[in-house]
């Protein structure tokens, strides 16, 4: 009997221990979003000030788009907060989100050696820039990792008409066959570095290769002036309509996982699209250089 | 259950596929912990084997640092060897960051503690009467030290076996210093850590059941070659 007393008493303090890192903590969203975003340091400015206004707390988990998205799919997190229209839309068409926010654009910058072996530099051309950099076979960094950067860096590829190669893969998903794809120019290895790896890491590759990369702003400038060491790549292309990148936020669908705390989730979503969430976000500056344009109140200064 | 079962056909279909970037990151994984496994050995064997072999002041103090090296963690082997080969490091003008060279690099410092403590756990589980006996034979020193390498052989072949089974395994050195460069410096590990990035599970566990099948396949070679010499 007394044994039995004994293993009750340890095993309901032992969960209570454990259960206890979760009690008493407050209200804490769980949130997934693209390193990108966590690399900027934007979320350093708005994460405070929504834990100010509503005493939510934000837990992040930041990676590539495809598994951010893959954590609302399988409803490890309360919300995400990506960069990749045509799978956000999807997500909310499957059932997985509520509803996808707009909230803000940045934008994609071609960057690489100061000395440009390529001589992709002096246009705005962002798809002119992409075939000199392939035709020269200078060195080009590619994330690699599925995330929303590769996707643009594929159609970029593809509408400069560069030639590609359409590499497919099949593996078993839900007992049926399914295929995986991906393009890349020729030259895997050689020129062509497909490295699967978040921005910084990516920039730091292409830094020390001395080769070309497609980067979002806000990482190349947190790399370039946010660092003791500075970054030695220089801005070839910006300023193309094509190198544009919107973000959008999702809470996670109830309906799908019952356990996510989706009103919170909610309000982190209209506070973001909110005068004040949109003000801050046109306030960000990245050393300087405004790197967040606001899109659901375009004026918001 | 289902995803479990999704990623074992998946790895047969991938293996059946032939498909050729599943084998070059096969190959590339393999050509490194070789080359990373051979080195480690040929530096590591000798090094453990000395320490074992001669008494010296400090002996117990070398072999606790070899024993604690064992838990050197591969992002610190990772940091350290991408500090000097970097392009701002001293070793920058190699042009090494980045490549299979820096991967063995990395990896050889990982596992050379191993190797050589293991050797050293291997030679001085023998007994100290094959020692004696030499001795009283009239062996000089050399020959003694033949003797107990004999004996220690096996022993000495598991370190090794071991080594490779940790550095084919390992992620963090491989990334760091190779990159995950596909078609260049990509292999089962980064493979593995990279389709987990990207939300691609079933995929990552199939490359998983390839890299311990390899593994399998190895050790079971290995096994037959033992077979043969003790008979």
């Amino acid at each position: 009997m007394r044994n039995i007393m004994k293993t009750t008493i340890v095993s309901v303090s032992l969960i209570l221990f454990l259960g206890g890192v979760s009690f008493g903590q407050g209200k804490i969203l769980k949130m997934s979003t693209t390193t990108s975003t966590e690399n900027s340091g934007l979320l350093n400015v708005l994460l405070p000030e929504f834990k100010k206004d509503t005493g939510i707390d934000i837990k992040v988990f930041a990676k590539g788009t495809g598994a951010a998205i893959r954590d609302g799919v399988d409803g490890n997190v309360d919300v995400i907060f990506v960069h990749d229209t045509a799978r956000e839309e999807k997500f909310v068409a499957d059932g997985y989100g509520t509803k996808r926010y707009a909230v803000m654009h940045n934008d994609f910058v071609i960057v690489g050696p100061k000395n440009d072996p390529a001589g992709a530099k002096g246009t705005k051309d962002a798809l002119g820039a992409m075939a000199k950099i392939a035709q020269a076979k200078a060195g080009f960094v590619s994330r690699g990792d599925d995330s929303g950067t590769h996707s643009i860096e594929q159609a970029l590829w593809k509408k400069a008409g560069v030639p590609l190669e359409k590499k497919t893969m099949e593996i078993v998903k839900g007992g049926t066959k399914a295929t995986l794809s991906f393009d890349h120019p020729k030259g895997l290895g050689e020129w062509y570095y497909s490295i699967g790896q978040g921005m910084g890491k990516t920039l730091v590759f292409a830094e020390e290769k001395q080769a070309y990369t497609l980067t979002d702003r806000g990482t190349y400038l947190e790399y370039k002036y946010g660092r003791k060491e500075g970054l030695d790549l220089e801005i070839i292309t910006e300023g193309d309509e094509k190198l544009f990148n919107p973000y959008g936020v999702i809470p996670v669908n109830p309906q799908k996982h019952p356990h996510v705390k989706v009103e919170w989730a909610k309000a982190f979503a209209e506070w973001l699209v909110s005068s004040k969430g949109q003000g801050l976000i046109a306030d960000y500056k990245i050393h300087g250089h405004q790197a967040f344009y606001p899109d659901a109140f375009p004026g918001a200064k | 259950m289902e995803f479990l079962l999704d990623s074992i056909l998946s790895a047969l279909v991938l293996l059946w596929s032939f498909d050729p970037d599943l084998y070059f990151v096969i190959y590339v994984s393999l050509k490194v912990s070789f080359f990373s496994t051979l080195l480690s050995s040929l530096l590591g064997v000798p090094i453990g084997f000395i320490v074992a072999f001669n008494e010296f002041r400090g002996k117990r103090a070398v072999i606790t640092i070899l024993n604690s090296l064992l838990a050197l963690p591969t992002v610190v082997v990772g940091l350290v060897v991408y500090a000097f080969i970097s392009r701002r490091g001293i070793l920058g003008i190699l042009d090494l960051l980045y490549t299979q060279t820096a991967m063995v690099i990395g990896q050889v410092i990982l596992i050379l503690p191993l190797v050589a403590a293991l050797t050293i756990a291997a030679v001085g589980s023998i007994d100290e009467k094959y020692r004696k006996t030499a001795m009283t034979l009239g062996a000089t020193t050399l020959e003694t030290a033949r003797v107990i390498f004999r004996e220690a052989r096996f022993a000495i072949v598991a370190a090794v076996i071991a080594a490779f089974g940790r550095v084919i395994a390992e992620v963090g050195v491989s990334m760091m210093l190779g990159g995950n460069a596909k078609g260049f410096t990509r292999t089962m590990t980064t493979a593995m850590a990279l389709e987990y990035d990207k939300g691609e599970f079933v995929l990552g566990v199939a490359l998983g059941i390839v890299l311990l099948a390899i593994s399998f396949s190895i050790n079971v070679l290995f096994n037959v070659a033992q077979g043969r010499t003790r008979s």
